[in-house]
């Protein structure tokens, strides 16, 4: 009766120390945020203008596709378009080594994380070098996010200062202060953005009206990489085209406040063109099932997601098990989601990480049925053959007994209820046999 | 009015007692309830563990035993969800599905129960379950930016001697989850004791919510952590010395 991810949260609350402080950590930017929420009056408003902006550009998708296209080569920009991860990665493979690029520095992208590109572009001699604090982190240490906003957020102090020692960014063993870190952290980029020969960038939003690439961060990484580098790559998934500059201002207002509890991100940046006239910028717009996805009436609402992670902090399942318990590399309820549209007989060992609470779709910024969708996955199960056999005994019993009144009469009688509901959840006073309410009802009515 | 009661099999089966003190409750106010012998169960634990054709069956049942109430009131906020938002998609013509209320939006909404109700001079801290909150509106749920009301704490307010409070997290999940509990045991036992850790901490003597289901996992994780705190759904709270 175990999926990977129950036995992944198993072994995770086994230290409890550790996960106490995961779940308190990521409870605390649910309260940031909700202090967020609170200050604008309108946010219920703002949740329901997003969600029906996403809903209007996914069911225009294919126009506002064209026009960001169209607007982007006006500016002069190169439009390359990816059907699935494969393509991306021979179209950035191809630009770079067109320009005989040796190492590449970019900011922080989950769809290349999707696409899996950096260990595809090293195995063909390309150093890439991620330059989000937390992604460059990982990196080092040979690891895949455990969230998507806040990368190596499993990670403390004394794990990063022990990484730094070992791979000679920091000269003060020992020394872990946080603000030490950083700063050492900083003087190591500031040498790989210097000597990088191409800078790539994700995407927060495109800006079909303007053809403007929209990327926050707090770090202000992004434009390290793309200010350094004449030659600038964009990677960006179908789905997060926009209108224009005042849908922006909606989402821009929801973003961080929903994500990290910050009003704005420290850099809001917008790309255009390519910085100066010898330079080149391109855009990468990548489909890779998206457009099946949109197809799907089923579970097209998943791509109104602005991946800002709040679904996971508030996600009580989330907070106790951990980015890396779930088998998709994006976790908690999105990730459930995303992993299922990816591959569901991959990923069906996540969908048992939910109890239908809901928070996520109470929390999400765009309205995602996301419990929705994860009970509709579960309805899908038997069908792919991956259900839980014990799981489906349990409830072909409880059909068998609900649908007969002799039967029922005899499992809620007596000691018999005790050998359908298991031990586990009944507290010891219940484990006595009791007379049920149809019975003591119809003896109260004599 | 005629008012149907819905009593859930597991409160049927394991909380006979919040089945007798809805009756009780319902006929001092003055109701016309009459509990339509032949009911099991709404379909809910198989359809959230997927198997939701399972509840076809039921649901059928249900319209036949409650069709022809005005209300169909139950003392089970998950339940009567699973009748409101999902019979719709699973029968035709489904006429309970708009009448089913749980009995603290009933005495709250319908009845609009402003009189004195029961006593109980105990420290009370209230459990939201998720579905009461997300799913019924019985409450404001802490995510969201709109006007803070709480129907449950309004019912208890009209209870002789009462305390009320409510734990830091006010409407987290207690990880019940029906299936989840089985599946996820491990994650379930940890998200219990954490609620009930929460609930002891305000000095509550009695924790007291509308599902049996909730309160079965916390009175469980109260066990286990040796807690010396009780658990009562709110109807016996709210007809305690009627």
């Amino acid at each position: 009766m175990s999926t990977f991810h129950s036995k992944s949260a198993k072994s995770f609350l086994k230290d409890e120390k550790y996960s106490s402080w995961h779940d308190k950590t990521f409870w605390s930017v649910r309260q940031k945020r909700d202090a967020m929420a609170e200050k604008l009056d309108e946010w219920e408003q703002l949740r329901e203008k997003a969600s029906r902006i996403k809903l209007h550009t996914l069911s225009h998708l294919d126009k506002y596709l064209e026009e960001f296209s169209g607007n982007a080569e006006k500016n002069g920009v190169k439009v390359h378009w990816a059907a699935d991860a494969a393509e991306f990665n021979e179209i950035v493979f191809g630009i770079l080594s067109s320009h005989g690029v040796k190492k590449l520095v970019k900011s922080k992208s989950m769809l290349t994380e999707e696409c899996e590109m950096n260990p595809y572009l090293e195995a063909r001699g390309i150093e890439v070098v991620e330059t989000d604090l937390g992604e460059r982190i990982i990196q080092l240490k040979g690891q895949k996010p455990s969230h998507i906003v806040m990368p190596a957020i499993h990670l403390n102090h004394d794990d990063v200062g022990e990484l730094f020692e070992r791979k000679g960014i920091s000269d003060q063993p020992g020394n872990h202060d946080p603000s030490y870190l950083t700063y050492m952290a900083r003087l190591s980029l500031r040498g790989e953005f210097l000597s990088a020969d191409a800078g790539m960038t994700g995407a927060n939003f495109g800006i079909a009206a303007t053809g403007d690439i929209v990327v926050c961060t707090n770090e202000g990484n992004a434009d390290m990489s793309t200010s350094l580098p004449k030659l600038q790559i964009s990677a960006i998934g179908l789905e997060k085209i926009i209108p224009d500059y005042a849908s922006l201002a909606v989402f821009q207002r929801m973003l961080c406040r929903a994500g990290t509890g910050q009003p704005s991100t420290t850099y809001t940046s917008h790309f255009r063109k390519a910085r100066c006239e010898d330079g080149e910028m391109h855009i990468i717009l990548v489909d890779n099932g998206r457009s099946d996805w949109l197809a799907d009436p089923a579970h097209r609402e998943i791509l109104k997601c602005i991946r800002c992670g709040s679904c996971m902090n508030t996600c009580p399942v989330y907070r106790r098990s951990g980015g890396y318990s779930y088998s998709y590399f994006i976790p908690g309820p999105i990730g459930i989601n995303l992993g299922m549209l990816r591959s569901a007989r991959q990923h069906s060992g996540n969908l048992s990480a939910c109890t239908l609470c809901r928070s996520c779709e109470t929390v999400c910024p765009v309205k995602i049925g996301l419990a929705e969708q994860i009970y509709s996955w579960r309805q899908s199960l038997s069908g792919l053959g991956t259900f839980n056999r014990s799981k489906k005994l349990m409830s072909d019993a409880m059909s068998l007994v609900f649908n007969h009144q002799g039967l029922y009469d005899a499992a809620t009688g007596a000691e018999s209820v005790m050998n359908i509901v298991p031990r586990d959840w009944m507290p010891f006073g219940l484990r006595f046999p009791r007379k049920p309410f149809h019975k003591l009802v119809k003896e109260d009515d004599k | 009015m005629k008012v149907g009661l819905f009593i859930p099999c597991y409160v049927d089966a394991l909380f006979p007692e919040v089945g007798m003190a809805s009756l009780k409750l319902l006929r001092h106010l003055g109701v016309e309830v009459v509990y339509p012998q032949g009911q099991t169960c709404c379909g809910q634990p198989m359809a959230n563990g997927g198997f939701e054709k399972q509840a076809t069956h039921l649901a059928r049942k249900f319209e036949d035993k409650f069709g022809n109430f005005d209300y169909v009131v139950a003392p089970s906020v998950s339940c009567t969800a699973f009748v409101r938002h999902n019979y719709p998609s699973l029968i035709k013509d489904c006429k309970v599905a708009d009448k089913a209320l749980d009995i603290v939006e009933f005495l709250h909404d319908v009845l609009k129960v402003k009189g004195p109700l029961g006593r109980f001079p105990h420290r009370v801290s209230i459990h939201n379950s998720c579905h009461g909150v997300r799913e019924l509106g019985l409450s404001s749920p802490s995510e969201q930016n709109i006007p803070k009301f709480n129907k449950i704490r309004d019912l208890l307010q009209l209870v002789e001697g009462i305390d009320v409070v409510e734990p830091e997290r006010p409407d987290e999940c207690c990880g019940f989850g029906g299936l989840f509990a089985m599946e996820e045991k491990a994650v379930s036992q940890r998200m219990g004791c954490d609620k009930i850790s929460r609930h002891a901490a305000t000095g509550a003597e009695y924790v007291t919510g509308p599902d049996s289901s909730c309160l079965m996992q916390l009175s469980a994780s109260a066990e286990r952590l040796g807690l010396d705190i009780k658990c009562k759904h709110v109807v016996e709270i709210l007809a305690s010395g009627l």
